[in-house]
């Protein structure tokens, strides 16, 4: 069932009137719809935004499968993403890792069985001199302890998803053009 | 006498309230880009020419030969593009520079698509950088308001647009012919360069002439068009070739983790002495100059200029990069470190050429059997074999950045890919300490 209402719409032709073709407002476009499907891009969501923007339903598919951000399953209400990146490893985020994991009771691209947390490996986060960082949603924690591991779980637990908040619906508005 | 670290971009970087317009109008911003507006196009392009500035995400390409390509008139469309999907491992300049000094970028946006004609320039941001998407656009919507970009900015008869697009978590981006597929809605994958093809001064982004910039090279231009080209390139103690300041992320084991900005050509042990040296009781064991596809250094000599052409001659690494330095001490598994560094490179692979889709593929199967205790000595040998099937063969920059910390880190450490294969374990560095 399609899920894009006028506004989705209205903010959808903002974005593509950035732009000199309609195609190039598609990665812009993925993030509203990642939003408006509650963190993730099922095929449905992908066909409206080929629809919206005249492009082929397999240029779409083929973009959203491209970048790792645009997520093909649901996700958890809260993403624990920690950089593993040798920056961050030499200051020991490998054993930040752990310590969640051990802690949620799951590894590391698992989600716990309620879909509250997931905790995941991530590439440079461009945190380096403040390692280990994390994001949740799209909030850096950086130099990252077991204590923030515990702060974060015990606050997010009883709190709305992040994940369903990605960045777009976020954007300031822009200004005239 | 320790190099006087002259401050150009981050002068004002502890200002309270200098991200917002007001404080930073209040402390000369955008007075460069009145200026430049009533300039001829090609004088900017002359100030930074005599400058000396160098692109400032990594390869180090003389700006001013990438605007000078461009045609001479604006018969058509001309795009200024910012390259701000900073991927790099180590490398944190860019994030710090969009969150701290926005006005910065859009002074520095402005002034440069005077230089190139360009009525409109996009801000490529990786996804993760939120924070700093969020800083930027805000500057943005504020030097709107303020008539700095807009119709006819300050009665000059020319448009100005600025826009801001997320990117979606893809490091391939950041090559610069990726980034303009992704930002026309494609696949972040490269695509064949000059001599085979155009240059994007010619036909770039939708076939129109365009330029991709780093965030700090753009952001350096107001610096150069205040001082005036000559007076910039009189800053930098080392090659003639390298001028002015550098922004550097220092990372890793050192006392003081952080983003700094240096003369080039400072001595590395004075760079290294600004981040508050090795972290206390340690020693420096290697490190990575400028982001992880420079590949690691041995500690000495330490005493050598730190600029484009100093790093290379002294430590045969690429060279300076993107200013990503990562320090690591005695305590470090060098091996770990390139096992991560190869499954990193291996995972943003795009897929599009043979020899980086497969070789990393196979690099990242051998360095998880050494680790597993399960590798040969051949192992060494085949790894070396493959290094050279990527070498100069990818067909882009991405797979000749993987292989360089390969075989840098072989070269400089055998014995401790040889413990994993005759130990099971790294006997060279410390199994109780961090980073082991």
């Amino acid at each position: 069932m399609a899920k894009f209402t006028d506004d989705t719409k209205r903010r959808l032709d903002a974005l593509i009137a950035r732009y000199p073709t309609s195609k190039a407002a598609l990665l812009p476009a993925l993030w509203v719809a990642q939003e408006v499907y509650g963190g993730w891009l099922p095929p449905e969501a992908m066909q409206e935004v080929a629809d919206h923007l005249g492009v082929p339903a397999s240029d779409v598919a083929g973009v959203a499968t491209f970048y790792t951000m645009y997520n093909k399953r649901p996700v958890a209400n809260h993403r624990i993403e920690i950089c593993q990146n040798v920056a961050c490893m030499v200051n020991g985020a490998d054993e930040l890792i752990g310590y969640c994991e051990r802690k949620l009771g799951i590894h590391a691209g698992e989600m716990t069985s309620d879909g509250g947390f997931s905790v995941e490996r991530v590439e440079c986060l461009g945190a380096c001199c403040h390692a280990p960082a994390l994001m949740v949603g799209s909030t850096y924690y950086e130099n990252a302890t077991e204590q923030t591991i515990d702060k974060l779980i015990a606050e997010l637990a009883s709190m709305p998803s992040e994940s369903v908040r990605p960045p777009q619906s976020q954007m300031p508005e822009q200004g005239e053009f | 006498m320790p190099v006087e670290q002259t401050q150009l971009l981050y002068r004002h970087r502890n200002v309270p309230g200098i991200n917002r317009l007001d404080t930073y109008v209040a402390h000369g911003g955008y007075e460069q880009f009145r200026k430049a507006i009533t300039m001829e196009p090609d004088a900017i392009i002359e100030e930074v020419k005599v400058s000396g500035l160098r692109g400032r995400g990594g390869a180090g390409f003389p700006t001013h030969i990438k605007w000078n390509a461009f045609p001479k008139n604006r018969d058509v469309e001309h795009y200024f593009i910012v390259n701000a999907d900073e991927g790099e491992p180590g490398t944190a300049k860019d994030r710090d520079l969009m969150n701290a000094l926005p006005h910065l970028l859009v002074e520095g946006c402005l002034c440069s698509m005077v230089a190139v004609r360009a009525a409109k320039c996009y801000i490529y941001i990786r996804g993760e950088y939120v924070e700093p998407w969020k800083s930027v656009q805000k500057a943005i919507n504020e030097a709107y308001a303020a008539g700095f970009l807009g119709k006819n900015v300050l009665g000059s008869g020319l448009d100005f647009d600025i826009y801001t697009h997320l990117g979606a978590g893809a490091y391939e981006c950041g090559e610069e012919s990726a980034l303009m597929s992704s930002l026309m809605g494609e696949r972040g994958m490269p695509r064949l360069k000059p001599p085979a093809a155009p240059l994007p001064m010619i036909s770039g982004v939708w076939k129109r002439p365009s330029v991709v910039n780093n965030v700090e090279t753009a952001a350096t231009i107001p610096a150069i068009l205040e001082l005036g080209g000559a007076k910039y390139s009189e800053i930098g103690v080392g090659s003639p070739r390298s001028r002015g300041t550098k922004l550097f992320s220092i990372s890793g084991h050192v006392n003081k983790p952080g983003i700094y900005e240096i003369v080039l050509g400072t001595p590395f042990s004075e760079v290294l002495e600004i981040a508050g040296g090795v972290r206390d009781g340690h020693q420096l064991k290697t490190y990575i100059p400028g982001g992880s596809s420079m590949g690691f250094a041995p500690p000495t000599p330490m005493d050598y200029p730190f600029d484009y052409e100093g790093i290379p001659q002294n430590t045969q690494t690429l060279g300076l990069g993107s200013g990503g330095l990562m320090i690591f001490d005695e305590t470090t598994d060098v091996f770990k470190v390139t096992h991560r560094l190869v499954d990193f490179y291996h995972h943003e692979s795009c897929g599009k050429c043979t020899p980086c889709r497969e070789g990393l593929d196979w690099l990242s199967k051998i360095y998880a059997r050494i680790a597993s205790g399960a590798g040969r000595e051949q192992d060494i040998d085949l790894i070396w074999d493959i290094c050279d099937s990527i070498r100069g063969k990818s067909f882009c920059a991405l797979g000749e950045g993987a292989i360089w910390p390969v075989m840098t880190s072989l070269r400089l450490f055998r014995h401790e890919y040889l413990s994993y294969i005759h130990h099971g374990r790294n006997t060279y560095s410390d199994a109780g300490q961090l980073g082991a």
